[in-house]
């Protein structure tokens, strides 16, 4: 499959915006997961005219690289102005591939007390899991080969840019 | 090049033995670490799993209750086992040599050994004996440096002015003797603050102080005036017994900070202490307690800075 075909990250902000639309309440609390996924849920939190603040998560001290890699270069402080204690909560992310920054992010949410429900929106599931972690709203799904990266990109007047970048991945 | 003892072939940071000779994006890479470890205290579970498993051994050679606590509760925070080396009661007071104890508890698989020392030097002595892996971090060594109190001191300046670039800092009282001042003029200078001003009667400032980069006050009126930050060193009661001031009252008079003094500085100037305060001897309770100080924040962010140091060597 062509990867480039389906990379108009706009559009399919838009597709994810559509799926999420019925499933959101007054009570839901969208977080998102630096760097993309909090574009992603800036731009889905006014989109939704949501009520409750936005999270955002940083999931450095979570991972489970940090005794190959070391701790990541410019980690960012967590905000979740919520209570998380039986909240329904959705995660957004830019790029769902292994699965492992979700693990992470979950083991940090619950670090905040015990959420109702999590679900996962991400802008693109690439395949190639290697938890058993999955996206209940998604843009777009394609494959990709372990060499290549996606990432999600914001230009200066704020549109976001999916690319494909060959990739060495460490740890 | 000086090969830094403190940086590994990466040029990564493996051990914290002082801030003189360490880059600056090394430094602000602990302060930006550090905000993020802020966060975490201001919630439930004050707790993150990154040196989980990890043994952190907190060797005290000098008393210390207040920094060795935040050192375990910093510890404690990243999930780490903490082992505290009570030196009284230990093998060092039958005679062990200080590598001997740092090699018997290596052989227990410690990661991280937290020294304090009297003797300069002593932890650069354990990190060039301790096996790659394993990560020194300086408590406070003589009267040498006291690095991570450098540290949080930059925070605790950082999160109230921003900017280096525009500042005037002012510390003040026994530089001579303070390894916490001399660390805290390294991390200044390096981070490009413009005046580092160090006041004090001449009896308590290191001669040639000047060289560090930082001018010399002995008048505090002079000291004081349109400084940011005011950093007041404690006054240690033995120097009154040796013949280096005449008594506390007299020098509360000439170098203490009471709030007239004070008011030479800018409106928003902040007031520091690293703490414990005497007051009435160095600064009043006005002072201390006022609403320029930041002294209680000084050990919030403590904790934070710690926390970032022990996260950052730790997985170099």
């Amino acid at each position: 499959m062509n990867a480039n075909t389906n990379l108009d990250a706009e559009a399919l902000l838009a597709h994810l915006t559509d799926a999420l639309y019925p499933a959101v309440s007054a009570d839901t609390a969208l977080v998102g997961i630096y760097t993309g996924g909090v574009w992603l849920a800036e731009r889905l939190h006014a989109a939704l005219s949501l009520t409750q603040p936005l999270g955002t998560l940083d999931v450095s001290f979570y991972r489970d690289d940090y005794d190959a890699i070391g701790l990541h270069a410019q980690p960012k402080p967590s905000d979740i102005p919520f209570d998380v204690e039986g909240r329904h909560i959705i995660l957004v992310d830019d790029v769902l591939y292994t699965g492992r920054t979700i693990r992470a992010a979950m083991n940090e949410l619950f670090d905040y007390g015990r959420p109702a429900s999590i679900q996962l929106a991400a802008l693109v599931d690439r395949g190639g899991r290697e938890l058993p972690v999955y996206a209940q709203y998604v843009g777009t799904t394609l494959t990709l080969p372990p060499d290549q990266l996606l990432a999600l990109e914001k230009d200066a007047s704020g549109q976001l840019q999916l690319s494909v970048q060959p990739w060495q991945r460490r740890g | 090049m000086i090969h830094n003892p403190q940086l590994n072939k990466n040029g990564e940071l493996t051990h914290l033995l002082t801030i003189e000779g360490l880059p600056a994006e090394i430094i602000r890479n602990v302060l930006d670490t550090a905000e993020s470890f802020v966060s975490v205290a201001e919630r439930e579970v004050k707790k993150v799993p990154l040196l989980r498993g990890k043994s952190v051994f907190n060797l005290f050679f000098e008393p210390s209750t207040r920094t060795r606590t935040t050192f375990e509760i910093a510890a404690k925070r990243l999930s780490a086992d903490v082992l505290n080396l009570n030196i009284g009661a230990s093998s060092t007071s039958k005679g062990e040599t200080l590598l001997d104890t740092v090699d018997n508890l290596s052989a227990m698989h410690a990661d991280m050994f937290v020294v304090r020392h009297s003797q300069s030097g002593a932890p650069f002595l354990i990190a060039r004996h301790v096996k790659p892996g394993i990560h020194v971090v300086n408590a406070g060594d003589g009267r040498h440096a006291h690095p991570t109190q450098g540290l949080l001191d930059m925070y605790t300046i950082r999160h109230y002015k921003r900017d280096f670039s525009q500042l005037t800092v002012a510390i003040i009282g026994d530089v001579l003797h303070s390894r916490v001042a001399r660390s805290q003029i390294h991390a200044l200078t390096t981070l490009g603050v413009p005046e580092v001003r160090v006041v004090g009667p001449k009896t308590l400032l290191p001669t040639g102080v000047e060289n560090m980069g930082v001018h010399v006050h002995h008048d505090m009126t002079q000291g004081l005036k349109g400084v940011d930050v005011v950093i007041m060193l404690r006054l240690q009661n033995e120097r009154m017994n040796g013949a280096l001031l005449p008594t506390a009252q007299e020098y509360f008079k000439c170098y203490g900070l009471t709030q007239e003094k004070l008011a030479l500085a800018k409106p928003d100037a902040i007031v520091m202490h690293p703490g414990p305060m005497n007051r009435g001897v160095e600064i009043d309770s006005a002072v201390a307690d006022g609403t320029q100080s930041v002294i209680l924040p000084q050990v919030t962010f403590g904790i934070a800075v710690r926390m970032a140091v022990m996260s950052i060597l730790a997985g170099n």
